[in-house]
């Protein structure tokens, strides 16, 4: 009974949306790392980097491209969503803003995953 | 996360706001018949618009990611408040280091 209670809070839309705006800035963190080495590679000659290119056209490393633009989106809009709240008056639904930005990644990903395949 | 930090992660999480904006656009526009060195390096190198762009951004987002990291540690792991700061701390800093290489990298 008192697990419920606990647990109960962590079912919402906001709360979901709260935990999606973490992952993804986790996910992103642990992302950029590699993302800064793989430009680096430049440093190397452009021959080094299209190698790499090359590499990423792999239909696995595109769809991992796809999962990533939708992390960026969502962390972005999710982000936007924090911002608004904390500096302007209080808008009601926000959990339709929410499920809004989530739809809205949604969209932009697949756009890409058209895009890239 | 004391003032000054939570100052800092919203500072540069609204900096980053129309960057991120660009980007985004910028990844469709690169993606248009597929990514190769040539493309990029001939938009990039000798940009000082670019090393500017690109510059702000590895600065904000080190902060930014940072200060975020922080947070998940301080609050999902069992370490102390000062070993988390420790951490997120090195982990600001190593992306700043690879991220200016990065910039350098391309616009050089």
């Amino acid at each position: 009974m008192t697990i419920a209670r606990h647990l109960k809070h962590r079912t919402g839309t906001l709360w979901l949306a709260a935990l999606v705006h973490r992952l993804s800035g986790l996910a992103l963190a642990i992302f950029l790392p590699l993302h800064f080495l793989a430009l680096g590679l430049a440093i190397s000659g452009a021959a080094t980097l299209d190698g790499f290119l090359r590499w990423t056209d792999q239909p696995l490393v595109k769809l991992s491209e796809v999962l990533l633009v939708f992390l960026l989106t969502v962390h972005l809009l999710g982000g936007v969503r924090v911002l608004v709240i904390e500096n302007f008056d209080w808008r009601d639904g926000q959990k339709q803003l929410a499920t809004l930005a989530a739809t809205i990644s949604a969209l932009v990903a697949f756009f890409f995953l058209v895009r890239v395949f | 996360m004391n003032v000054r930090l939570y100052v800092w992660q919203r500072g540069t999480a609204a900096l980053m706001v129309p960057l991120v904006a660009v980007h985004l656009a910028v990844i469709f526009y690169a993606t248009r018949q597929g990514l190769s060195a040539a493309d990029i390096l001939s938009r990039t190198r000798g940009s000082i618009a670019w090393a500017s762009y690109y510059g702000l951004f590895v600065a904000a987002v080190s902060i930014h990611a940072a200060i975020g990291v922080r947070n998940v540690l301080t609050e999902w792991s069992p370490l102390t408040d000062r070993s988390a700061g420790r951490l997120a701390v090195a982990f600001g800093l190593l992306l700043a280091v690879l991220g200016f290489r990065a910039v350098a990298a391309v616009v050089l």
